[in-house]
C-alpha cells in the first residue's frame, strides 16, 4: 500500500514541475533517499514458486518428496549417463560426479561430488535447475530425489536401499563439508605482496624454465593437440 | 612471420642504420625513399579517382575486412563442448581501454540465449517488504548510474598455472572486457522491494539454464553493483546478456550474471554449484578457498606478444599493455625488460580509473636484442603484482582461479615472441 502512496506524491511532485525551488529540492531529496519510486508490481505467489528453486545447504527450499536409489538408477540411466558414464564416473570430457577421494592434495585433484563438494543441497538444486545438459528443468522434485540418491550411492555414501527425502536430506553429510576456508587473502598475501618492489638489480641472473611452444597447444599453430587441460575442470 | 618483398632489405638497411647512427626515428618511418619513388604516392591510387560506398550502404557496420584477425578465439580442446566454453578477446590486437563489444569475450554455460524485451521479467524476492516483478521498460524508469569495468573471468590465465601454456596475450590473459555500462544501480531495486533486517545476502541468478546462480553479500549489492542493460553505448551484446545483466566491479566475471532474471535476499549464502564445485581455489594442501570474489591487480604486456611479433626491426619500439585491479585504481606499471633484473616504470595513457583497465605504455629503442618483456601492475592499496612462483609458494598449483602473476615474453632476436616462465 505504502508503494502505492509513494508513487502517487512523486506524481504530484512532478505534475508540480520544476518552477519552484523547494519542489525541486523534495522531489531530489526523494529520490536520494531511495525511496520507492512505485515501479514493478507484487509478484504472485505462483510466479515466485516457478522461479524460487535455489536450496540452501540446510535443507531451506527443498520441496516434498522422496526418491530411492534404484529408481534414481533408472531416471540417470536414461537422463544422465549418456555423457556422466553409467556409475557417474564421466565420459570423455564430460564431468566426472563420483570418486576422486583422497586426491585433493595432489597435483592434479580429482574433484567431484564425493571428493569434493561440500553441500548436497548443490547437487539437489543444480541437478532439479540445470541438468541434463541441453534439457534442463524436466526433472520433477521426486525425480531429483532418486537421483541425489543414486549420485550418494556411486559415491558411496549410502546403501543401495537408501531412500532419500525432505525429512532425512539434512542428516546427510558430504565428506568434504570441512574442506573450505574463506577467502583469505587479506591475510596470506595481501600483506606479503604490499611492499616497496625492487627496482634494479633485483636478480643476478635470469633463467627461461618453461616454454609454451614445448606444449604447442595453441589454436593457429600446427599440430592443435588435444592436450592436458588444469582448467577444463573450471569450464566444463 | 612477415616475408613481405622488401622487409628484408629494409631491416637490413635499418641495421646498418643503427649502427651508423642513432637519428633512427626518420628512416624507421620511410618507405621506399633513397631515391625510387613510391608509386603509392606517385600513382595516383582507385581510390583517390573512384567513389567509395554511400552513407546508405551500412546501416551498422563491422570492420573492415584487413582487420578480419582481430576477432574472439576459442581453444577447442579447453572444453567437451563449446555450449558450456569459453573464448577470449583478441586484447593483442586493441589499444586504448574499451573492448569493442563483438569481439569482447563470451563465456556461458548453457550458451548464450535470446531473450527480447518484451519477454524479460526481473524478479526481487525473499527478505523483501514487498515482493516484485519488474518488466524491461520498468527497469528504464529508474534514476541511473554510468561507469568503465573491467568484467574478468575467475579463470582468467587459469590454464597458465602449471607452466607456460598457450603462446599469446589473447589466449593467456583474453576472459576479460572492459566497457562503459549504465543501468540501474542494484540498491535503488532493492530499495524498491524494501530489504528486511533479517536479509544479510542476495542470490542472482539468470533465466538461462545453467540459471549461474550465485550469492553475495549485501554490502557489495547495496554498495556498487548494478543492473546494467547498456554497454559502450548501445544495448548488450545477446552473448553479453542482452536484455540486462549484473556488473559487479572489481568482482569475478562469475558473478556477472547474464539475463538476469531474479535477486532474492537471503538470510545466508546458498552455496550453489557456481560457488562450491566452481569458483573455489584449492590450495596444496587441499583445503579450497571459497568466496574470491575480488579480482587482484593484474597486467599484461599486449604487444610485443608472441601473436604481435615486432617486425620493423631495431629501434623505436611501442611496449604496450593493460592492467588492473579489483581493488581500486591502478596507480603505477613497471616494465622489465631483462626478465624482471631492472625495471622501468611505464606511462600511463590517462589515470587509473577504478576496478577498470588501465592502457599503459613504455617507448623503448630497441637494440635488437632478446628481451624478457615483463609488466608489473601496482595499485591503490600498495598491492604489487607478484610472480607466478610467489603465488605458487602460498597456493600450489591446482587453484585454477585467479592467477594473476607476472607474464613473461621472450623477444628474440628476429622480433618473434614466445609466451616462457623463467627463474
Amino acid at each position: 500500500m505504502s508503494k502505492f502512496r509513494n508513487a502517487a506524491a512523486l506524481l504530484i511532485v512532478l505534475a508540480a514541475g520544476s518552477a519552484a525551488a523547494e519542489t525541486q529540492t523534495a522531489r531530489d531529496s526523494a529520490f536520494a533517499a531511495g525511496q520507492p519510486l512505485g515501479l514493478g508490481r507484487a509478484a504472485l505467489p505462483e510466479e515466485i514458486s516457478a522461479w524460487n528453486l535455489d536450496v540452501s545447504p540446510d535443507g531451506t527450499g527443498l520441496p516434498d518428496g522422496s526418491g530411492d536409489v534404484m529408481t534414481g538408477e533408472g531416471i540417470y540411466l536414461e537422463q544422465c549417463a549418456a555423457c556422466h558414464g553409467d556409475f557417474a564416473e564421466g565420459l570423455d570430457n564430460w564431468p566426472s560426479l563420483s570418486g576422486g577421494e583422497g586426491t585433493l592434495d595432489r597435483d592434479d585433484p580429482e574433484k567431484t561430488i564425493g571428493s569434493f563438494w561440500p553441500h548436497l543441497s548443490t547437487v539437489w538444486d543444480y541437478v532439479h535447475r540445470s541438468m541434463p545438459f541441453g534439457n534442463a528443468q524436466v526433472l520433477t522434485a521426486d525425480d531429483t530425489y532418486a537421483i541425489t540418491a543414486y549420485l550418494l550411492y556411486s559415491n558411496g555414501l549410502v546403501e543401495d536401499d537408501f531412500v532419500l527425502s525432505r525429512d532425512n536430506f539434512a542428516e546427510v553429510r558430504l565428506p568434504n563439508a570441512d574442506g573450505f576456508i574463506e577467502d583469505d587473502r587479506a591475510e596470506t598475501e595481501y600483506p606479503a605482496f604490499s611492499t616497496e618492489p625492487c627496482m634494479e638489480s633485483c636478480k643476478d641472473s635470469v633463467e627461461i624454465t618453461m616454454h609454451a611452444s614445448v606444449l604447442d597447444v595453441t589454436p593457429g599453430n600446427e599440430g592443435d593437440a588435444t592436450g592436458d587441460a588444469p582448467v577444463e575442470a573450471a569450464l566444463d | 612471420m612477415d616475408h613481405r618483398p622488401g622487409t628484408t632489405s629494409r631491416r637490413g638497411f635499418m641495421r646498418a642504420g643503427l649502427a651508423a647512427s642513432v637519428a633512427l626515428p626518420a628512416a624507421a618511418s620511410m618507405a621506399r625513399g633513397q631515391g625510387t619513388p613510391d608509386p603509392l604516392i606517385t600513382e595516383v591510387q582507385d581510390w583517390a579517382r573512384y567513389s567509395g560506398d554511400g552513407v546508405d550502404a551500412t546501416p551498422y557496420g563491422l570492420p573492415i575486412q584487413f582487420e578480419s584477425d582481430v576477432i574472439r578465439r576459442n581453444v577447442s580442446w579447453l572444453t567437451a563442448d563449446t555450449i558450456s566454453s569459453i573464448n577470449f578477446t583478441p586484447i593483442h590486437q586493441l589499444d586504448g581501454t574499451i573492448t569493442p563489444a563483438g569481439c569482447a569475450f563470451e563465456r556461458h554455460h548453457s550458451g548464450a540465449i535470446e531473450l527480447a524485451k518484451p519477454d524479460y521479467r526481473l524478479m526481487v524476492n525473499g527478505l523483501v517488504d514487498r515482493e516484485l516483478v519488474f518488466t524491461y521498460a520498468d527497469l528504464e524508469r529508474f534514476p541511473r548510474r554510468q561507469g568503465v569495468y573491467f568484467c574478468e573471468c575467475a579463470a582468467n590465465t587459469g590454464m597458465e598455472w602449471a607452466g607456460a601454456q598457450l603462446n599469446g596475450s589473447q589466449f593467456t590473459h583474453g576472459m576479460i572486457h572492459n566497457m562503459e555500462y549504465v543501468g540501474v544501480p542494484l540498491k535503488t531495486l532493492l530499495a524498491e522491494a524494501g530489504v528486511k533486517p533479517e536479509g544479510r545476502w542476495i542470490y542472482v541468478e539468470g533465466a538461462d539454464a545453467s540459471s549461474n546462480g550465485r550469492s553475495i553479500p549485501l554490502e557489495k549489492a547495496m554498495d556498487d553493483v548494478m543492473v546494467a542493460f547498456k554497454a559502450n553505448g548501445e544495448a548488450l551484446r545477446k552473448e553479453h546478456g542482452y536484455p540486462a545483466r549484473l556488473v559487479v566491479p572489481g568482482w569475478e566475471g562469475n558473478l556477472w550474471v547474464k539475463w538476469l532474471r531474479r535477486i532474492e535476499v537471503t538470510a545466508g549464502p546458498v552455496e550453489s554449484r557456481e560457488e562450491t564445485s566452481k569458483y573455489t581455489d584449492t590450495l596444496a594442501n587441499g583445503v579450497s578457498r571459497k568466496w574470491t570474489w575480488v579480482m587482484d591487480a593484474k597486467s599484461v604486456v599486449t604487444a610485443p606478444s608472441p601473436q604481435v611479433g615486432i617486425t620493423h626491426g631495431p629501434g623505436p619500439l611501442v611496449i604496450t599493455g593493460l592492467a588492473w585491479s579489483g581493488r581500486g585504481t591502478i596507480t603505477r606499471v613497471d616494465v622489465s625488460v631483462d626478465g624482471g633484473r631492472n625495471w622501468t616504470t611505464a606511462r600511463l595513457a590517462q589515470p587509473g580509473v577504478p576496478m577498470a583497465m588501465t592502457r599503459f605504455y613504455l617507448d623503448h629503442l630497441w637494440d635488437g636484442e632478446e628481451m624478457l618483456l615483463q609488466s608489473r601492475a601496482v595499485d591503490e592499496t600498495g598491492y604489487v603484482q607478484p610472480t607466478k612462483n610467489a603465488l605458487r609458494e602460498i597456493r600450489g598449483e591446482n587453484s585454477i582461479y585467479h592467477n594473476n602473476g607476472i607474464q613473461t615474453w621472450w623477444i628474440k632476436k628476429d622480433g618473434s615472441a614466445e609466451n616462457v616462465e623463467v627463474s
